[in-house]
């Protein structure tokens, strides 16, 4: 078996015996990125001189059998949101093409302080706004198991570097899905904790009340060892919360006796694809037959999850991104030719005297940088968000979604009083064409149907491969009550022992290969 | 000769608090530093960085709600206000919207001089929010650069917000020297308004006496006050410009939207100022990065008892205490605690509370004053004072020796004793007092015949020709003895 086909539990094994170095595995890895990114397209930069470097000295340090932390010497891949010192972090957009953060994010300290090797950043939607991964300012991934579609998104390209093999762990960032909901259409396991079980400190923020950073891997077992890693209270992020970090990697191999599989009735309606249904329906009696018992709840506030999830995020980002006005922070318009421009059309105004409706500089200067460095998507949000919190609006848009934000949490609590696990679909259908959703943001908003609540309710979610529907891979979602992820990953574990749909990969070969 | 109108004033000051870091990171806050180098990626805003609530700055705006009265909320949370400026680099603003940490409370105010009935005036909240960047336009030079500095974004600020209760500008500047007052005596900021920790807007309108009753004018914010004295002659020039505007116009209260003006201190006059780029609409909303903030009552409890004694009790403790009168209790206690200790320590030790309080004001704060000192550095402590206080009072040496006594205290650090023995001032013996008055009055029949005619007053010029003779004599004595005398002469 390859190394990149390893899963990080099994990397670690290998290591730990001296069967493989980590320069070893690392080169693997970014051979495998190598020969195949060029037609995947999931990361945006990769480090191989500074991998290898990294690699070679955690090498250097176990043969000296110097104390190692607990990721010595695997690849990692960092959704390109994610702050660290000195490097680039673009958020998939143009108006940050040059931001170099001069300070670490508190995950990525983290990674560091557990002997990661870092090898590249992937791609994203920009500033994490979309379902697809073709919001991104640079390039359109694929999705590995057919590149003529969308890996999901905004996390398209942390799932699809995971399932292309060119990464055994990646990071990604979930605001409404957007860890789930790739990792469902790319058959890898990716993972949601609550709000607040990960530092969010360095983190360019989306949505700061839904953000929240989680691992992708092959496998629950490398989640919980990568959840581990990044999990905890941050002085530096006062939204993170103070309570001890299970050891989840120990854990994670326990069955859970007498399980409670919760059903959500309005989850099996109208708009779900048969086949994902079956494979879902297919993964609940591999539960059963483990011993688990399913119960029927209901999320009756959840049809109005996207709906809200649409005036919060927007709202938050719109604040959010202010900051990127081509004064303090991203791209700056051309001064000298907006000086042109705008004496051109004083010169104009005046001959029709109507001068006092002109931009001054330093209003034209903040829209013109903001107009060339966003994108549509990123445009479309802010205005809303501008929109909801305005005054006047704001009591009809916002703070009527704030309360139903409290009534999907209290529908969780509910839930959760019956249940010890919610398990359903992550997406109505498998993955779509690249394209195809492109022209209509209301169908593409439609795609995090099944995931949003549980930002809004702030829960933990996990996504896991539990079938094909004609060669793209469906996921099931797994939904716990807050902090209770030692139950999601052992919950999922007990899944991937029992079937071998996580075992399987695309073939490259065949789909990349055709394109490279 | 009463105006045609009421003065109405509110008053929004932002007040520096004294911490030594900024209220979501830990930059300092010193004043004067190069532009820019007191800033972090967090103060500064920097993609994905988030703030972190500065527990101290938080404790100190408690002491001043708790002080002024307020009302404190046991829940408060954080809100953003949108808005864009170059000074803002985040494009909105750390502050506190709808649930403000405390609200309805109170100060009181009188003026020692009468000449306003004491009040109440009201305070409808105070909260936190942080402070902006600071934007130096070079416009001037031929050219348009714009220079940021950043120093500043992030500093604590309390904002407290006045009922509109002023009804004229001697009200609104003693508002705000009885509120500087408290902020010192609380030690939660140093007030200095050069270095910008106090800064005050103030909002104005008239209520015009009309046949139809009172008509309010337009409300002016006015800013740009960079004194207390400022601020009054703003609001004296704010009211007359209005009540013209309104006699030319007649143009009533929500007619024309709210103006801002500015105070030009050298031309004596507001001006209207250009409107911000931004319209008002700040979009608030909950800043999702803190987490709201929680107050106990046993957590109130400690700040009520660590609060000390403030202006207004101290004031009514030193006129019962020491039998001062209420002006003078306001000009000691105006001077701050150091300066009320010393009086305490002298009046206590003199046993003479009035004594020690008029030869503070008089000479003390003279002497400070001219010497560059502080109370603290004085060199004449209140013990050796009190013996010299002592000694005026039992009569050994008048005033103006005394005060010769007290300049030579204060020059050499010697003690009085000495002073005195050196400058061989003694009691000058009775019996030789009533001779030299005999004496002097025999040679000044014209001033003998006035005090004989009842104008007392004409032995004053006495004083001069007997301290020639003998310097020791004690004039106030000596008058009360030419007094008794002439009559038999």
């Amino acid at each position: 078996m390859s190394l990149v086909d390893r899963t990080a539990i099994e990397l670690l094994d290998l290591m730990a015996q001296g069967a493989a170095t980590s320069v070893e595995i690392t080169t693997a890895y970014l051979d495998q990125i190598e020969r195949y990114d060029g037609a995947v397209k999931s990361y945006l930069r990769v480090d191989r001189a500074g991998a290898l470097e990294q690699a070679e000295r955690i090498d250097e340090r176990r043969k000296l059998r110097q104390p190692l932390g607990k990721l010595a010497g695997l690849p990692i891949a960092i959704k390109d949101v994610i702050c660290a010192q000195g490097e680039l972090t673009t958020c998939g957009s143009k108006i940050l093409k040059d931001f170099r953060a001069p300070y670490d994010a508190a995950i990525i300290r983290r990674l560091r302080h557990a002997d990661a090797v870092f090898v590249g950043r992937t791609n994203m939607d920009e500033f994490a706004m979309g379902g697809s991964t073709e919001n991104s300012a640079y390039q359109t991934t694929g999705n590995p198991w057919d590149l003529s579609r969308i890996p999901g998104g905004s996390s398209g390209g942390a799932a699809a570097c995971v399932a292309a093999r060119m990464a055994p762990l990646s990071i990604g960032t979930d605001t409404g899905g957007s860890i789930r909901q790739p990792a469902g259409l790319c058959g890898v396991t990716g993972l949601k904790p609550t709000y607040g079980r990960v530092s969010r400190f360095g983190l360019v923020a989306f949505a700061s009340s839904l953000d929240q950073i989680g691992p992708l891997a092959k496998t629950a077992e490398d989640c919980a060892l990568l959840l581990e890693v990044i999990a905890g209270h941050d002085p530096a992020d006062s939204t993170s919360v103070d309570r001890p970090v299970p050891a989840y990697s120990q854990s994670v191999r326990q069955p859970l006796a007498g399980l409670r599989l919760g059903l959500v009735r309005e989850h099996f309606a109208e708009g779900l694809d048969s086949e994902v249904e079956s494979a879902v329906r297919e993964a609940i009696r591999v539960y059963e037959s483990l011993g688990a018992k399913v119960v029927d709840v209901s999320l009756p506030h959840g049809k109005y999850g996207v709906a809200t999830y649409y005036v919060i995020a927007p709202s938050e980002a719109s604040s959010n991104l202010a900051r990127y006005d081509g004064v303090h922070y991203g791209h700056r318009t051309d001064l000298a030719r907006m000086n042109q421009e705008l004496a051109a059309e004083r010169a104009a105004l005046e001959k029709q005297g109507a001068v006092a409706d002109l931009d001054t500089p330093l209003v034209r200067m903040y829209r013109q940088s903001r107009a060339e460095g966003f994108g549509a998507e990123v445009k479309r949000r802010i205005m809303l968000g501008t929109y909801a919190l305005s005054a006047g609006y704001y009591d009809a848009y916002y703070l009527k979604a704030l309360k139903v934000r409290r009534l999907i949490r209290r529908d969780y609590d509910e839930a959760f009083a019956q249940c010890d696990l919610i398990a359903g679909p992550v997406t109505a259908a498998p993955a779509f064409k690249i394209g195809e959703k492109s022209d209509d943001p209301l169908s593409m908003y439609l795609v995090d149907l099944y995931t949003v609540s549980a930002n809004l309710a702030g829960v933990g979610g996990i996504s896991i491969p539990c079938g094909f529907t004609a060669g793209l891979p469906v996921g099931l979602q797994l939904q716990a009550p807050p902090f209770e992820e030692e139950r999601l990953l052992r919950a999922a574990h007990m899944f991937q022992a029992a079937t071998n749909w996580h075992q399987r990969f695309p073939d490259l070969a065949q789909t990349a290969g055709a394109h490279a | 000769m009463s105006a045609p109108y009421d003065i109405v004033i509110g008053l929004e000051i932002h007040v520096q608090l004294l911490t030594q870091s900024k209220l979501f990171c830990g930059c300092s806050t010193r004043f004067g530093s190069p532009p820019n180098t007191q800033t972090c990626p967090v103060c500064i805003g920097m993609p994905g960085v988030m703030p972190v609530m500065n527990r101290r700055a938080f404790e100190l705006s408690l002491r001043t709600a708790v002080a002024l009265n307020c009302q404190i909320a046991t829940y408060t949370k954080w809100d953003r206000k949108n808005y864009y400026y170059p000074d803002l680099p985040k494009g909105y603003q750390i502050s506190q919207y709808d649930l403000p940490f405390s609200h309805d409370g109170w100060l009181d105010i009188s003026d020692p001089k009468d000449k306003f009935q004491p009040k109440r005036v009201g305070i409808i909240r105070a909260h936190l929010e942080e402070d902006a960047g600071k934007s130096m336009h070079d416009e001037a030079a031929g050219q348009s650069d714009s220079r940021i500095d950043l120093n500043r974004t992030g500093t604590p600020l309390l904002e407290i917000v006045s009922q509109p209760d002023m009804r004229s500008a001697l009200e609104a500047k003693t508002f705000l020297n009885e509120l500087k007052l408290l902020l010192t005596y609380l030690g939660v900021s140093d007030c200095n308004m050069q270095e910008g920790s106090l800064r005050v807007d103030a909002n104005i309108n008239l209520h015009v006496h009309t046949p139809d009753g009172k008509v309010p004018t337009p409300i002016v914010e006015i800013k740009n006050m960079n004194s207390f004295r400022a601020v009054e002659r703003a609001l004296e020039y704010e009211a007359g410009r209005q009540y013209q505007v309104w006699q030319e116009t007649g143009r009533r209260l929500g007619e024309v939207p709210k103006q801002t003006r500015g105070w030009d201190d050298q031309a004596n006059v507001t001006r209207g100022q250009r409107h911000k780029e931004e319209s008002s609409d700040y979009r608030y909303f909950p800043e999702p990065d803190l987490v709201p903030v929680t107050v106990s009552e046993s957590q109130l409890a400690e700040v009520r008892a660590g609060l000390g004694e403030l202006p207004a009790a101290l004031r009514t403790r030193l006129e019962a205490t020491y039998g001062i009168k209420p002006y003078d209790s306001d000009v000691l206690v105006n001077q701050g605690p150091p300066l009320v200790d010393y009086f305490v320590e002298l009046a206590t030790l003199s046993g003479d509370g009035r004594l020690a309080s008029n030869w503070i004001q008089q000479d003390v704060l003279r002497e400070l004053n001219d010497r560059q000192l502080t109370i603290e550095t004085f060199p004449v402590r209140p013990a050796a004072f009190a013996d010299l206080l002592s000694r005026v009072k039992r009569g050994d040496l008048d005033t103006s020796r005394a005060r010769e006594v007290f300049i030579d205290m204060v020059s050499s650090g010697r003690p009085a004793e000495e002073i005195i023995r050196e400058r061989g001032i003694t009691q000058v013996d009775e019996s030789e007092l009533i001779a030299l008055c005999r004496e002097l009055l025999a040679k000044n029949p014209k001033i003998l015949t006035d005090i004989k005619e009842g104008r007392t007053k004409a032995a004053g010029a006495l004083i001069g020709q007997a301290k020639k003779v003998n310097p020791n004599v004690n004039p106030s004595r000596l008058l009360e003895i030419c007094l008794e005398v002439a009559p038999s002469l």
